[in-house]
């Protein structure tokens, strides 16, 4: 006599150590097999857009912070260039280059808890993720020499930084720079060649580019795919166009690209850091002429970059008052998500944390 | 500072482009933005994503009091150009409604979900309208400038 079998539906969170955050996901099972998913937003949403509306442009730089608050300097930047077009604000060179230094540090804590979460989420337990935080760790104490907060930083002003590196800054990003390739040849020599991670991630979860560009996909995921895109070179803001960097490519589209892509955008992040250390000069951080409270001109303005999870821009439409009259975050962690049921169907139940992982989301950011 | 324009389509460059798509359609312009006619938005929207504009970057809906405005900016990767088109609904807050653009671009939808949401304009031609961060039953759309 056959087995009756019925599919089986299980909520995923949303609180689950593998949905890093609060994350909830209605899936549906037959056996082992995913055959749906339906992912829940909203568990972590605060109304940052409409709380921007009565802040001034200057407040609303730590709400920012809030959003991915595993890149606030990313996002700080984010945010003050769409700022700095609608009020034609020209920052001074010094703090676009300090700007630029920490979003590339910024990136490199980005990814590296992106990977080590990653691994956790396959099963390796410990290491990796304890590697990673480590060097993280020492970011965290540059960010802190910098403007003396460690994971909400706030540092980044319209038409500058909001103060100068203190002396002992540049000794340590030093110090830094010359360990961090190590680390990373460390890593690779953990994960890279690893035959467990070689098992669990070639081939899962390919999703071809054409459907990715479809999605409005960016990103490491959308590079992993071969899709040749980094706003940083094809529309460069800031002072990108005065640094050479490689764009790390991966043509599987699959667990295991998404992972080695985000590797080599570290040691590039590397190389861009000590290019702007050779081009710092003196100067002030900050035109001293802005005004406290900034009266953009009544308009929009749009502004998107290259950060860790993709195209984050900020909308930004001014009436002519001390605040924003909306202020929209284009968030590349919530559109991303769209293709996840694509992606996971037909893979097991251990895969699907995988896959969920190799994205790298950041609830705060999806939710906002 | 980034410049408002590069990398941008112009407005003129993009009405001449979208009234060889949809003659007619184009209300008015300004530097980089171009506005159209809600009826006429999935013809548009289909000639630009056919000319090069593969990606929807971003939806967003703004409450002008008087009036919603629906702003859709596009991302050709080919071209390297950004392109802003703009629409207006819901004139003297009435029951705001543009057609949707989901059967073009996939990323629209959680975009459109979420101007659903918070913003509470109506897409045609969908068949699942939910909420995405709020619950359902929840009263009001909060970005709406009425709401608070």
């Amino acid at each position: 006599m056959p087995l009756k079998t019925e599919p089986i539906t299980i909520n995923v969170g949303p609180q689950h150590p593998s949905t890093h955050g609060v994350f909830r996901m209605r899936v549906t099972f037959d056996g082992e097999e995913i055959i749906d998913v339906e992912p829940i937003f909203g568990y972590l949403h605060r109304g940052s857009e409409k709380l921007a509306e009565s802040r001034t442009y200057t407040q609303i730089v730590t709400l920012t912070d809030r959003m991915d608050y595993v890149a606030s300097m990313t996002n700080n930047l984010s945010y003050i260039l769409s700022v700095e077009q609608l009020a034609g604000i020209n920052p001074s060179p010094r703090g676009v280059w300090l700007r630029m230094i920490t979003a590339e540090l910024q990136r490199i804590v980005s990814h590296l808890v992106a990977t080590g979460f990653f691994l956790q989420d396959l099963g390796a337990l410990g290491t990796p993720l304890i590697f990673m935080m480590r060097e993280r760790e020492q970011v965290l104490e540059l960010f802190e020499r910098l403007c003396g907060a460690r994971i909400t930083n706030s540092y980044m002003r319209p038409g500058g930084v909001f103060m100068d590196a203190p002396d002992d800054f540049w000794p340590a990003l030093d110090r830094f720079l010359a360990e961090m390739p190590h680390r990373i040849d460390e890593y690779e020599d953990l994960i890279s060649g690893n035959e467990i991670v070689a098992a669990r991630c070639d081939g899962v979860a390919v999703v071809d580019s054409q459907s990715l560009i479809d999605a409005s996909v960016t990103g490491p995921v959308l590079r992993a795919s071969g899709v040749d895109w980094d706003l940083r070179h094809r529309q460069p803001y800031e002072y990108y166009d005065r640094v050479k960097f490689n764009r790390p490519l991966a043509t599987a589209s699959d667990n295991y690209a998404r992972y080695i892509v985000r590797i080599h955008e570290m040691r590039e992040s590397l190389e861009i850091i000590k290019q702007c250390f050779a081009q710092i000069e003196p100067g002030p951080v900050r035109p001293k002429e802005i005004p406290a409270l900034i009266r953009p001109p009544v308009g929009d303005s749009y502004v998107g970059t290259e950060c860790p999870k993709g195209e984050l821009g900020f909308y930004l439409v001014s009436d002519g008052g001390i605040a924003p009259y909306r202020c929209k975050v284009r968030a590349p962690s919530l559109i991303n998500l769209t293709l996840l049921r694509d992606m996971v169907i037909g893979d097991k139940l251990a895969d699907l944390f995988v896959t969920f992982g190799s994205i790298d989301i950041n609830m705060g950011e999806v939710d906002r | 500072m980034p410049s408002k324009t590069a990398f941008h389509s112009s407005g003129e460059d993009l009405t001449t482009q979208i009234e060889a798509i949809a003659a007619g359609s184009v209300t008015g312009s300004n530097d980089t933005d171009v506005w159209v006619s809600a009826d006429r938005l999935p013809e548009v929207m289909g000639g630009l994503k056919a000319a090069g504009f593969q990606m929807l970057i971003g939806v967003t809906g703004v409450d002008y009091v008087g009036y919603f405005e629906m702003v859709y900016h596009l991302l050709s990767l080919s071209q390297n150009r950004r392109a802003i088109v703009k629409v207006r609904c819901g004139e003297g807050r009435v029951d705001p409604v543009v057609p949707s653009v989901l059967e073009i671009w996939r990323g629209a939808e959680l975009q459109e979900r979420e101007v659903y949401d918070l913003m509470g304009i109506r897409f045609e031609g969908r068949d699942e309208m939910k909420r995405i961060f709020l619950w359902e039953g929840f009263e009001g759309h909060p970005h709406r400038k009425d709401f608070l």
